[in-house]
């Protein structure tokens, strides 16, 4: 194996190793939430591969909590605010007229946000817990499909395979849905792609301020703010999660930059 | 003042309009209720009664909402839950430290990002230029609360050359700028990059080496001044990413600015404050995309021209 099978193979393997770990957090779910007062800022050894956190719970069983969560809104928000995005995006650019004026309007406010600030303040007057950083990620994060899925629809409605449809009788959402959301979605899927590594931070970042989801609960950001006041008899409280974040979404952005070279899509363009 | 410059103007009073509207409806219309989380559940209803009467809560909506407009023409933000002082005054206090960092995480980015960027294109295809991108790319990946604690840890706890929060000291502003800076600077190096690609491709240039300029003369001085337009592009629209995260970065590192009131504020259920940090940080944003507009005339008279 050459260092350029290496090199192709590494977002896959981190990928890979995320999926994994977020599969056995529920397994590891009892042992991540175990306090074990004797072992408190244990450093890593062979019984604890990365050490244990100020309560003396295990790093590792609450890193796979933590990539639960992260899985778990990482893609969740994604799903949420891409379906929410397209079918508003579609309906503008089909519609036309006073529908397509108002929901760009709308899209300019919400263009016009610094969107994590927006997040911010949302999860904090939401209140913490999962489905409130979905629901606060998801409102900020739809804008962005949305104006893509417009512009898709602008430039793809007036192709002859949309007119026969239409001529053929078909509706609105029949067409929206199987002849224009075909072509429009691989834009879409790489918008995605960075949409999935931008909330897995955002949730993170969340957890850090203290608005993600609640103890005992674990969240990679979470844990970085609790490893921060232990800093310096215990790194690893940091290192380890804070690694595991950047690798996740350092092989999340790889691969969207792949898939965005594979699929030669211009995504600045509106 | 030319037309161009008036609509641009009008445009973004429009969106400064929607963005109050939107930061009324995030306030008012989301579940959880201001005056619960003040007195805590067990309040008695006449003093909840009260409480919601003196904060104009029992008007409806819409007059809520002309109130709040009326307030925000006159500069008037309301009053914070907690400590009764005005939401404006608490802000203008807070402000000038999250200008400060902005500026010098701007700084830092652009430190980093022009030489990485003209490197890499100038080595376009080589060892140096697949590095530079494969920094840049770490660089955009490292959460930025991540990175702080490690500057911290570093610099602050085991060199001992910063101090670990707070603004007493001109040292201070160094690992936050560097926290904030990081992020953007790896965009950016991305961006000039690319950018300088396409005008090394041009004629100008060809011209340049041709009258015997020296490759340094051509690269800073030709190429990078019309290579700038796209990279001005991308810091406007970074820039609230910049003062977004600078929420994060002054949790971070106790930097009295307008983030870490933000991020207090939420944590105490204040409200207004809230309303304010989010309503001033917003507008901050459209503005500066609004003179980055106008900037491009003036560096490419060509588009005024139009």
């Amino acid at each position: 194996m050459t260092l350029g099978h290496l090199a192709r193979g590494f977002p896959w393997l981190v990928l890979l190793a995320w999926l994994v770990m977020a599969l056995l957090g529920p397994l590891l779910a009892t042992r991540a939430n175990e306090v074990d007062l004797p072992h408190i800022l244990a450093p890593p050894s062979a019984a604890r591969p990365l050490g244990a956190d100020d309560l003396g719970r295990p790093v590792l069983a609450r890193l796979a909590a933590g990539a639960g969560t992260s899985l778990a809104v990482g893609f969740g928000v994604v799903l949420v605010s891409a379906a929410i995005g397209a079918l508003l995006g579609g309906m503008a650019g089909f519609a036309g007229g006073w529908v397509d004026l108002v929901i760009v309007r709308i899209i300019d406010v919400f263009l016009a946000f610094p969107g994590i600030l927006l997040a911010i303040a949302l999860a904090g007057i939401l209140g913490p817990g999962l489905g409130n950083v979905v629901i606060a990620l998801a409102v900020v994060s739809w804008v962005g499909y949305a104006r893509l899925m417009r512009a898709q629809v602008l430039s793809l409605r007036s192709r002859d395979h949309v007119l026969a449809a239409r001529a053929l009788g078909a509706g609105p959402a029949r067409i929206l849905v199987r002849h224009l959301l075909p072509l429009a979605g691989a834009p879409l899927i790489v918008e995605a792609t960075f949409g999935v590594a931008g909330a897995v931070v955002a949730e993170a970042g969340l957890s850090f301020l203290g608005l993600g989801v609640q103890p005992p609960a674990a969240s990679w950001g979470s844990m970085i703010r609790d490893g921060v006041a232990y800093m310096l008899t215990a790194p690893h409280l940091v290192a380890a999660p804070g690694a595991t974040l950047m690798l996740v979404v350092l092989a999340v952005n790889l691969l969207g930059d792949r898939l965005r070279d594979r699929l030669d899509v211009r995504t600045r363009v509106c | 003042m030319p037309a161009a410059i008036l609509t641009r103007l009008g445009a973004a009073l429009v969106v400064v309009v929607g963005v109050s509207t939107l930061v009324f409806l995030l306030v008012h219309l989301v579940p959880g209720d201001p005056v619960e989380a003040m007195l805590g559940e067990r309040a008695q209803p006449s003093d909840r009664a009260a409480l919601r009467a003196a904060l104009g809560l029992d008007l409806p909506l819409w007059e809520q909402y002309r109130r709040y407009l009326t307030g925000l023409l006159q500069l008037d933000l309301g009053r914070s839950f907690l400590d009764q002082r005005p939401v404006a005054a608490v802000l203008a206090e807070r402000l000038p430290a999250t200008i400060r960092l902005a500026l010098a995480g701007l700084g830092i980015a652009l430190v980093i990002a022009l030489p990485l960027g003209v490197l890499a294109a100038r080595c376009r295809g080589t060892l140096v230029d697949s590095a530079a991108m494969t920094l840049s790319l770490a660089g955009i990946s490292i959460p930025n609360f991540w990175l702080g604690p490690l500057l911290i840890l570093v610099f602050s706890l085991w060199l001992g050359w910063t101090p670990v929060s707070g603004d007493e000291t001109p040292a201070a502003i160094v690992l936050p700028a560097i926290t904030l800076g990081t992020a953007l600077a790896a965009i950016l190096a991305r961006m000039v990059r690319a950018s300088m690609l396409e005008v090394l491709g041009e004629d100008y240039i060809r011209t340049a080496r041709a009258k015997g300029l020296g490759e340094s003369a051509v690269l800073w001085r030709h190429a990078l001044r019309n290579a700038w337009l796209p990279v001005l592009t991308v810091i406007g629209l970074q820039l609230g990413g910049l003062l977004a995260g600078a929420v994060i970065t002054e949790t971070v590192f106790g930097w009295p600015g307008v983030g870490s009131l933000l991020v207090d504020a939420i944590k105490a259920r204040d409200f207004p404050v809230v309303q304010g940090c989010v309503l001033l940080i917003s507008i901050c944003y459209v503005l500066v995309n609004a003179v980055t507009d106008l900037a491009y005339v003036w560096i490419d008279p060509r588009i005024g021209a139009r």
